[in-house]
């Protein structure tokens, strides 16, 4: 047992490629996760624009006065405001990715809120949420968050007006004071007028006009009545004082279940050919036939292009019968089919570029095949890893990753072939176009380096 | 066997002027130089790291000198030393493959005449996978001579073989110089090399030493024996 232990780690010691590989992956997978969560911010960035003019930041309720500040800072416990003074800005920083989304407070909410509180009518207020719709799993992420946020907000505000419904009641009931529009009224409530025209019926002959007294149960029963109408708007706007108007400042919105289609088409295409692209060069090496072939049976260049070729011919025909596998589930528009077939043939060359890139530098196809997932494992995690989740420097660098390897700009390619997503299709189509050049270039290198 | 001296007047098949080769810092061929005529058995032997393996890679082309340059008048046929063939492809299919890839004339012809030569066709339709190392060799060499090279490098053929199946290589290696192929080939066994060559090459830290006979190198060694006479012959040298 212990010959042959000593026999492997001298395998091992004869294979740096493996060994590095096998330390520097879960130090780097380490690192960046440590990364992600350590420097990623808490709360959600939002940018938050008030365009309360500042005389009117006050609202009443019930006769208290409240600063709109008070729900402000209640609505940032749980996100990370970036402040800003116009739209404009709101929507240039949710555009960049700085920020998950943008809340504007329109220069009219507190007067709307006030005419919902005083029942006066008109459109309730409404904060407008701005988002950038590019990616469905962020856009999903800034929505909950916003709303959940909101719904503490709406939820403070309504104990509040419930505190001032109950004072409603209990005047019907009991009587009292009651100011609208500046003006007081005495309320007798309906248990003194209960009593008061018992006591009336009781001393009075059936056809006696005691009017003062009737002309009060009168007041009484209008102004009651009238209560009655008006508690059907409280009790709706205890339900959300404020509403939410959302608006798409990037992208389109994409169903989060054909955006899904997209990832897992992805990620087959990307595992299916850089598997076989991989395997297939390193296994000209194992076989010991990669110098018999390039003696001038086949130029490296042709012998590369052959295995791209091959690759991404398979992985193209097994990633479209996916596809219309999955579209008996998920509602795919058959009618895009023409750019389906062009996101999958340059993300699928792209994939196969990369795996011939691998295998250059493997000379056995197990090798291969582990660095191939060792790659493309991370890859795919960082590029769907979304904007303002993470810190800014590290999204940076984020982004070059992906920018470097096909995996993002295919899924991009496919989103938008199968839902004219944004950022629409050529880009990402020249991109992959472009990656396929420089893997292949990079195969090229390898092979004379290595054969 | 008939000697055939490194200086023959007969045309050569192959022929090699100061070929040399680096890897890094370091050399593994210095300036050798040699030609072989049609029809000629030509031995390369040496010590571990001599540079056998690249002088046939150079004479072959699958690798570029660093400098020198190779004169081939005909095909070379290039025998790898570990078989270089597919082992999920049958022996048929390897042959009729690397046929196609040589562009050889009518394929089918030259795929069945191939396997009468190594004598395979009773395992024509069998993975080369599940063959035996020797039979193995047999498919390899076979993919050497598909496109009827005028010079065949084989790269130590036989050492993967048992006695049998060597004795048996070399018949067909010597049915194929007596048909005007000239072989040239590189080996460990000095017996080997002493009962299968017209010339020896002995080649020692990528210096090329002796090209002559077996018989004037034991002479030059002062030892009838062979195998005495190369040891003896290196340490003379500091090799």
């Amino acid at each position: 047992m212990r010959w042959l232990l000593l026999k492997d780690l001298q395998i091992l010691r004869r294979s740096p490629l493996l060994v590095g590989l096998l330390v520097v992956y879960p130090v780097l997978i380490a690192v960046l996760i440590g990364f992600a969560l350590s420097k990623g911010p808490d709360k959600p960035r939002v940018a938050f624009v008030n365009l309360v003019p500042p005389e009117k930041n006050d609202f009443t309720i019930g006769g208290e006065r409240l600063d709109l500040s008070q729900y402000s800072d209640q609505l940032f416990e749980s996100i990370d405001p970036v402040r800003v003074d116009t739209r404009e800005r709101a929507v240039e920083l949710v555009r960049s990715g700085e920020v998950l989304g943008a809340l504007i407070l329109p220069a009219d909410a507190t007067e709307r809120l006030q005419g919902t509180i005083n029942l006066s009518g008109g459109d309730p207020a409404r904060v407008e949420v701005l988002y950038n719709a590019e990616d469905p799993v962020k856009r999903r992420y800034v929505e909950s968050a916003i709303e959940a946020r909101l719904a503490e907000a709406n939820q403070a505000l309504s104990q509040r007006l419930t505190e001032v419904a109950a004072e409603y009641i209990d005047i019907i009931v009991s009587g009292g004071e009651f100011s609208i529009l500046g003006q007081t009224f005495s309320v007798l409530g309906l248990e003194r007028s209960e009593t008061i025209l018992r006591a009336a019926i009781a001393s009075l002959p059936a056809d006696a006009p005691e009017r003062a007294a009737l002309e009060q149960v009168a007041r009484f029963a209008q102004l009651a009545a009238e209560n009655l109408d008006i508690s059907r708007p409280i009790l709706a706007s205890i339900g959300a004082p404020v509403e939410v108007e959302q608006t798409i400042v990037a992208g389109k919105r994409t169903p989060l279940d054909s955006f899904a289609v997209a990832v897992a088409v992805t990620i087959s295409l990307m595992f299916v050919t850089l598997l076989l692209a991989a395997g297939m060069l390193a296994l000209e090496r194992e076989e010991h036939a990669f110098t018999r072939l390039v003696r001038g049976l086949v130029s490296r260049a042709a012998l590369l292009a052959e295995k791209i070729g091959l690759a991404a011919l398979c992985s193209f025909a097994v990633t479209l019968t996916m596809l219309a596998g999955l579209s008996l589930f998920v509602g795919l528009d058959w009618s895009r089919l023409p750019f389906w077939l062009a996101a999958l043939a340059l993300g699928a060359l792209a994939f196969a570029a990369m795996g011939v890139a691998i295998g250059g530098l493997t000379r056995e196809v197990r090798a291969a095949s582990l660095l191939a997932f060792l790659l493309s494992l991370p890859v795919a995690f960082l590029a769907l890893v979304p904007s303002g989740s993470v810190s800014a420097g590290l999204y940076d660098v984020i982004q070059v990753i992906s920018a470097v390897f096909p995996f993002k700009p295919a899924l991009q390619a496919l989103n938008a072939a199968l839902n004219d997503a944004d950022p629409g299709l050529l880009r990402p189509l020249a991109h992959l176009a472009g990656l396929t050049v420089g893997f292949g270039a990079l195969a090229r290198l390898s092979l004379r380096r290595f054969g | 066997m008939a000697a055939v001296p490194a200086t023959s007047q007969r045309p050569a098949a192959l022929r090699a002027e100061g070929l040399s080769r680096r890897y890094g810092s370091r050399w593994a061929l210095r300036a050798v130089s040699l030609e072989a005529t049609p029809g000629e058995l030509v031995a390369v032997i040496g010590p571990n790291g001599a540079g056998k393996t690249t002088l046939l890679q150079l004479l072959a082309g699958s690798l570029a000198p660093t400098t020198g340059a190779v004169e081939r008048t005909g095909r070379i046929g290039w025998v790898p030393q570990q078989a270089a063939i597919y082992s999920k492809l049958s022996v048929e299919e390897n042959l009729r493959l690397f046929a196609r890839l040589e562009k050889v004339g009518d394929v089918e012809a030259c795929v069945e005449r191939m396997l009468d030569q190594t004598g395979l066709r009773d395992r024509a339709g069998e993975e080369a996978g599940h063959l035996s190392g020797g039979n193995r060799q047999r498919v390899n060499i076979a993919v050497g001579l598909l496109a009827s090279p005028q010079a065949l490098l084989l790269d130590e053929p036989s050492s993967a073989l048992d006695p049998r199946q060597r004795s048996v290589m070399w018949e067909f290696v010597t049915s194929l110089t007596a048909e005007g192929t000239t072989v040239v080939y590189s080996t460990h066994d000095i017996a080997e090399a002493e009962r299968h060559s017209d010339r020896l090459l002995v080649l020692a830290d990528g210096d090329l030493l002796f090209d002559g006979p077996a018989a004037a190198f034991e002479r030059e060694a002062g030892d009838p024996d062979l195998e005495v006479a190369f040891v003896r012959f290196l340490k003379e040298r500091g090799r």
